[in-house]
């Protein structure tokens, strides 16, 4: 099946579309916001890594970047908002055999979901995490996030935010995730390549992807419009493969540390549960069944 | 179909219903469970945490009940049986995922073995107030199934058709232990595998091309897929169409809403499950659940002593509220007593389902402990002299 | 048997609980009854003092707790203070005679006591203490056959203590055979001869 959806022969059909779902386009992104480019570099990736489509299932909470799993054409689950990696925990030990995709966005997954996301990188759950961070809570209409920077202007900092925002590789190195990268949506090949080496990890993968949200932060901040965002990036992105992570910080206007931070091995959690187990237990340990659920027949 | 023998243990045991209940969902096929520890249901997840080791299938101690009660739902649609447990404070921060499984019509439990609250409450000590916030607590109109064991026994019987209820009618299943029942050690019976009837998943048998996610053809409950299976199908918590995609529409979500609420309104009587006792001719029906029917029992027995016709409805089923039941007795008999370890929930239903035509008797109780059978005697002999309503 | 309720108490660490598992397993899986165990939780029930309440009885157990039992078996000082006086006229008092002095008794009972820790010290393994006390149970109540708390106790220790525990049992169950009755009036002051060092 997978072969058929990365045939490509046909010149007037966009390569990623078949990992769409086109009876769901238009999709409900603004002009400029770059949630629909990283969709794209993750289709690419998908096409150039030649993972098994049938295995792949992705799972976002809520915000414009947790609309993701509606479009694209995989198993895909919409969650409640913050709870996308608990629920893709319970997907991924249910059935170790497939590939689970994380895809929301900064809100979602650092504030009302931090602490599943340190807990997840603790545990080194097998999870791939693309999240995008437009810097805002765009759903909602522009209210500051936990990864706002300092001195931007939201609908809830309307005289410009004070509280110091997060530093998302460094957290995610910290808890312990095995892949930590950053790109922004200029860096569209770069990203392709970040996701594809993900797929190569066993363990929990991060990649934070910085995307414009023209309509509430740029904006309400005077930083243009989505092709003004991108000349930022392409400007003040520097490429810093292995940057300690300490010092990627982000601020409004300044520098942007983009590259691959993180790259180390070590035991996924259910390669150390079967690990504890086979130890404890011997031969009493009992591996789960494939399929664990009898179902009518 | 029947049970895996390997989850079922086999023999009679002398254990509480924390542990019966952790064998129920073993025999029930359940293989994957999330927790969080909390005062009393702990030593659910523990036992599961050290049997399914053994059996197949995986416990993960999450961060919080939040993330349990979604996290369980992930292992669903990945293919296993799946369940949580609780108490009241945990209980209350899984409302938001009780929510999205009636929504996405998850089959899953929650068992909540309830302890006094509101808030932290009394953490080792057994109310019942917990028996609206199960029908009620996430946001939105959605129906679940609620069930009550009194007994060690049960919890072990009535885990098993907790699941067997999820998976028939794609539902988040209410398991409502009370301290009491959760630690009180009786004999259980744990009968062969070949004599446990478990409801296997209600699993499409469409080709991809065919499937429709959320398609009911007409008997209400859809056919389910897992991931990895290759039907590219979405599930999200957003009203939703047949396709499973967002439609938020008035007419779509007319639809949806009613139809997750009649799948299980329209079954209520199949689902019912009471307990009853000398209905005919009685002046009085004591209607209880959980640990307190058994201090009623009680009460009853020395009532019928002193010559009172006093009836008794054990609801085994709280949700859907058998209301039919109730409405047919309220035309016979004078009066309801309903004794229960809270200021006053089931009883409410009693009362509106008995729609006046017999007098309804609450015997509340603030939860710490259980009723004196006298205090319950009390209100069955003031409740039998009453005059017809 | 009719409707029995005992209460088994001292501090964590001496089986208490597991005796009352004993003694309802014997009682409701090999002798064909119904038993009813709770136990009290709480900050009490780690560490200090613990206790279990057991109900048995010929038809189904409905109310779960023990509200003046008919035997109580105590094996610490501070158990014996809290719960003799709860105790029903007549009942049956055990005692663990080495750890709980008998005093201030205002209830006809019927006294019994062993020196059920240092009878488990003497074969070799402290624990099995509740053992020996189920076994003094089962000779001074004669409510359960001594076969089917024999059976309880067999099912429910580890393979490797089974011989063990089942000595301590017999040793228990012996000295109850031969153990004297003390009524309230002779307590006192028997069992305080029995108290004093040697």
């Amino acid at each position: 099946m997978s072969d058929s959806l990365i045939d490509i022969g046909n010149p007037a059909v966009n390569p990623v579309e078949p990992f769409l779902r086109t009876d769901r386009m238009p999709h409900i992104w603004c002009p400029g916001c770059g949630i629909g480019t990283t969709v794209n570099s993750f289709a690419r990736a998908l096409i150039d890594s030649k993972i098994d489509l049938g295995s792949l299932a992705l799972v976002s909470g809520i915000g414009c970047t947790g609309r993701v799993a509606g479009y694209v054409k995989l198993d895909s689950f919409h969650t409640t908002h913050g709870r996308a990696i608990p629920f893709a925990t319970g997907l991924k030990l249910a059935n170790p055999k497939l590939n689970v995709v994380v895809y929301s966005g900064d809100g979602d997954l650092s504030a009302i979901g931090g602490n599943h996301l340190i807990h997840a990188a603790r545990r080194n759950i097998d999870l791939k995490v693309i999240c995008v961070n437009n810097l805002i809570y765009a759903m909602t209409g522009g209210q500051t996030a936990p990864t706002t920077p300092d001195h931007s202007t939201t609908s809830t900092n309307p005289y410009g935010v004070f509280e110091p925002s997060f530093n998302l590789p460094h957290l995610v190195e910290a808890a312990g995730a095995v892949y930590v990268a950053r790109w922004t949506t200029f860096h569209v090949r770069q990203l392709s390549r970040s996701i594809g080496e993900a797929f190569q990890k066993k363990g929990f993968s991060f990649i934070e992807v910085i995307s414009p949200c023209p309509t509430l932060y740029q904006r309400r901040n005077k930083l243009g419009d989505g092709l003004d965002t991108m000349k930022y990036y392409k400007e003040k992105s520097k490429v810093r493969h292995g940057a300690p992570t300490s010092e990627v910080g982000l601020t409004m206007t300044g520098e942007i540390i983009v590259g691959k931070f993180v790259d180390r091995d070590r035991p996924d959690y259910g390669t150390m549960m079967r690990a504890q187990f086979t130890e404890s237990l011997g031969e009493k340990f009992v591996e789960q069944d494939e399929q664990e659920v009898p179902v009518c027949s | 179909m029947k049970a895996d023998p390997r989850g079922v243990l086999t023999g009679i045991h002398f254990i509480d219903g924390d542990h019966a209940c952790c064998e129920g969902a073993l025999a029930a096929g359940a293989r994957f469970a999330a927790g969080y520890p909390i005062t009393p249901s702990t030593e659910v997840v523990e036992r599961f945490a050290s049997r399914v080791p053994k059996v197949g299938g995986t416990f993960i101690q999450m961060e919080d009940e939040l993330a349990a009660s979604i996290t369980l739902q992930g292992a669903v649609w990945g293919g296993a049986k799946a369940f949580t447990v609780t108490s009241g404070p945990g209980f209350s921060l899984m409302m938001e995922h009780i929510g999205y499984a009636a929504m996405t019509e998850t089959p899953c439990v929650f068992v909540d073995v309830q302890r006094g609250g509101p808030s932290t409450g009394l953490p080792t000590l057994p109310a019942q107030a917990d028996m609206m916030q199960a029908r009620w607590g996430s946001h939105g109109d959605y129906e679940i199934i609620a069930l009550c064991p009194n007994s060690p026994q049960e919890c072990f019987d009535l885990t098993i058709k907790a699941f067997n209820l999820a998976e028939e009618f794609r539902v988040p299943v209410m398991f409502m232990m009370d301290e009491v029942v959760g630690h009180m050690t009786e004999k259980v019976v744990i009968p062969p595998a070949d004599q446990i009837e478990v409801v296997p998943r209600k699993h499409t048998r469409k080709s991809v091309e065919d499937y429709l996610p959320y398609d009911t053809n007409g008997d209400q409950v859809p056919e389910m897929a897992h991931a990895g299976e290759g039907y590219n199908f979405h599930v999200t918590g957003l009203t939703h169409d047949e396709h499973g995609y967002p439609n938020m529409t008035p007419q779509v979500q007319d639809k949806l809403v009613r139809r997750l609420q009649n799948k299980i309104r329209d079954a209520a009587d199949r689902i019912a499950m009471f307990e009853e006792e000398q209905l005919d001719g009685a002046d009085v029906v004591v209607v209880s659940y959980g640990i307190t029917s058994r201090v009623a029992q009680r009460a009853i027995g020395v009532a019928r002593e002193q010559g009172l016709r006093v009836g008794k409805l054990r609801l085994i089923t709280a949700w859907p509220f058998p209301e039919k039941k109730i409405r047919e007795l309220a035309a016979k008999v004078k009066a309801f007593v309903v004794p229960e370890l809270n200021l006053g929930q089931m009883v409410r239903e009693v009362e509106r389902a008995a729609a006046g035509q017999a007098k309804t008797f609450a015997v509340s109780h603030a939860g710490g402990g259980v009723h004196r059978p006298e205090d319950i005697l009390k209100v069955i002999v003031e409740a039998s002299r009453c005059q017809t309503a | 048997m009719q409707l029995t309720e005992i209460r088994v108490a001292g501090f964590g660490g001496q089986g208490v609980i597991l005796s009352a598992i004993l003694l309802g397993k014997a009682a409701s899986i090999y002798q064909g009854a119904f038993a009813t165990m709770t136990q009290n939780f709480g900050p009490e029930a780690r560490g200090g003092a613990c206790s279990a309440q057991l109900v048995l009885s010929d038809s189904p157990v409905l109310y779960p707790y023990v509200t003046k039992p008919d035997i109580l078996v105590v094996m610490s000082q501070e158990a014996y203070v809290r719960f003799v006086p709860e105790l029903k006229d007549g009942g049956i008092l055990i005692v663990e005679q080495d750890l709980v002095r008998v005093s201030d008794i205002n209830q006809e009972l019927q006294v019994y006591s062993i020196p059920a820790t240092r009878i488990a010290e003497e074969l070799g393994k402290r624990m099995v203490l509740n053992s020996v006390m189920v076994g003094f149970f089962t000779a001074v109540t004669h409510l359960l056959d001594a076969d089917a708390v024999r059976k309880a106790v067999a099912d429910s220790v580890p393979p490797s203590f089974l011989d063990l525990n089942l000595k301590a049992f017999e040793k228990g169950l012996e000295y109850g055979i031969n153990a004297p009755t003390a009524t309230t009036e002779t307590a006192d002051a028997e069992l305080q001869e029995q108290y004093s060092p040697e």
